[in-house]
């Protein structure tokens, strides 16, 4: 199989617009929860989320005309919108162009979504509620499918390999690469953007994700502790709007062309729980089986792991479950990692999660970092394992081990490892 | 310029993202103003939302330039 390196990546997400300006605040401990103000919440549960924070490119804010031109803005839901600002970003990271029509061929898309245009879907609905269906928009059904950022993004760079999108809910982000990955690597593409787009943060997505009693509710005064894996208090996840899109490129190919290489895509597993269709099996049987199934596809062992950043939601269930399922499989070698959720800062960006965590993941091993998990005030469970509680850590880390499930009992785990 | 005119010249200058010069009574939307035919289906559209009128299928196909628009619907005004 052919080797895969990632040498571009972009990323937009409630701490900001663009990798830089991102990670500094992640590591920083920043935060990028508050109320929700794009909507009206007040008749709902959870009133805090992640959103999209204003401001311009050069300050690291969105300003969605920077990015979309306004005769295609209203052809895309926002979840196309910031999967095109995050696809741009790596694109332009790379500094890859095509020269020739067989670059083009050469190279593809793989961005999903968890749920893809939820907003879009509400108001086409309402319309046709009210009688008004002859007054649907023509581009209702391109701006609501989930695979139309790979569409978008594939008809603005003009590649013309696999077009493709994962949609597996909240593991959507690390099916995408990881599948894109191999795509690579047994040779359909030299090239794939891959990652997640999401924008769910609407008032059906709330009010659905609050009706499955997934959503924090407690702490609406608050909205910056409301994010806090494994912390006794927690009570469901807070959610996040935005993309991540990693520039995924054949070794010899980057090698080649002289491109910087920021991290090797060192092993990818793959589980279905067939248990439950929200909750996790026990003992998180399915974050266990895709964790080892990923260090077998790389030949790695747990030691060689310095840093994971967990799938770690908030939800009073899943936190716990998943630390125990890396302990049980890490073993002894569980004493020496870190482990964090950078969802304690960004929110759950659903099928953009795992997308945005693989750029968090190869920055770590970029810049030796491990970033925090904010309000961990006092686990509701104690561990050898050390979660990098308030504030970021100076570590050697050369192997990350990242995590994404989703509803529907899916599990995937992908590993970044230093370019050598 | 008409009323009509107008009205027709914001829309496309709105919905197809050009600049105001372009739109000319002869401009094609298609070949000269970077329009798809899905962009034709939504002007249409807005037309009838703006003006109060009904612009069958038919009769939109045959609507390709500005100046279509603005003869169409006045047309339709009139009656």
């Amino acid at each position: 199989m052919r080797r895969v390196v990632v040498t571009g990546m972009g990323i937009a997400c409630p701490l900001g617009v663009g990798v830089e300006p991102v990670w500094q605040r992640l590591i920083n401990g920043n935060s990028g929860i508050g109320a929700i103000t794009d909507f009206d919440a007040s008749d709902l549960p959870c009133k805090v989320a992640g959103q999209m924070p204003p401001g311009t490119r050069a300050d690291g804010g969105f300003t969605l005309g920077e990015w979309v031109g306004v005769k295609d803005q209203k052809k895309m839901d926002r979840f196309i919108q910031l999967g095109m600002v995050a696809a741009t970003e790596a694109m332009e990271d790379s500094g890859w162009v095509p020269q020739t029509e067989e670059d083009r061929y050469a190279a593809g898309v793989m961005i999903g979504s968890g749920i893809g245009g939820l907003q879009t879907i509400y108001e086409a609905s309402v319309l046709v509620h009210e009688g008004k269906a002859r007054r649907l928009s023509p581009f209702f059904i391109p701006s609501a499918l989930v695979n139309l950022v790979s569409g978008n993004v594939s008809i603005k760079f003009g590649l013309k390999g696999p077009n493709h999108s994962a949609v597996t809910a909240c593991a959507t982000g690390v099916h995408a690469i990881g599948d894109a990955a191999r795509l690579i690597a047994l040779g359909d593409a030299d090239i794939m953007l891959a990652g997640g787009a999401e924008a769910a943060v609407c008032a059906l997505g709330i009010a659905g994700f609050c009706a499955s009693r997934a959503l924090s509710t407690g702490f609406n005064d608050r909205p910056q502790a409301a994010s806090r894996p494994w912390d006794k208090d927690r009570d469901g996840f807070v959610m996040g709007e935005g993309s991540g899109v990693v520039f995924l490129e054949e070794y010899e190919h980057a090698k080649a062309r002289g491109a910087k290489i920021y991290a090797e895509i060192a092993g990818y597993g793959m589980s279905g729980d067939a248990h439950h269709i929200t909750a996790p099996a026990d003992h998180h049987d399915g974050a266990f089986r895709a964790m080892k199934a990923a260090l077998k596809s790389g030949g790695l062992v747990p030691g060689d792991i310095q840093y994971i950043n967990a799938h770690g939601t908030s939800t009073p269930m899943g936190d716990d479950l998943e630390l125990e399922a890396v302990e049980n499989l890490f073993g002894d070698a569980a004493r020496g990692v870190a482990m964090s959720s950078t969802k304690s800062a960004t929110g759950h960006l659903l099928g953009a999660a795992g997308a945005i965590e693989a750029v968090f993941s190869i920055l770590a091993i970029r810049d030796g970092v491990a970033p925090p998990t904010l309000n961990l005030d006092e686990p509701s469970r104690a561990s050898v394992i050390d979660r990098v509680a308030h504030t970021a850590q100076r570590r050697t880390i050369d192997v990350v081990l990242s995590n994404s499930f989703g509803f529907g009992g899916t599990n995937a785990s992908i590993l970044f490892r230093k370019a050598h | 310029m008409s009323e009509v005119a107008d009205k027709v010249k914001k829309i496309v200058v709105e919905h197809l993202g050009v600049d105001e010069a372009k739109v000319t009574p002869e401009a094609s939307f298609i070949d000269d103003l970077g329009a798809d035919s899905l962009d034709t289906v939504e002007l249409v559209m807005a037309f009838e939302e703006a003006f109060g009128v009904e612009i069958p299928e038919d009769a939109a196909e045959k609507i390709t330039t500005v100046k279509d628009a603005i003869d169409y619907i006045e047309k339709q005004k009139a009656e």
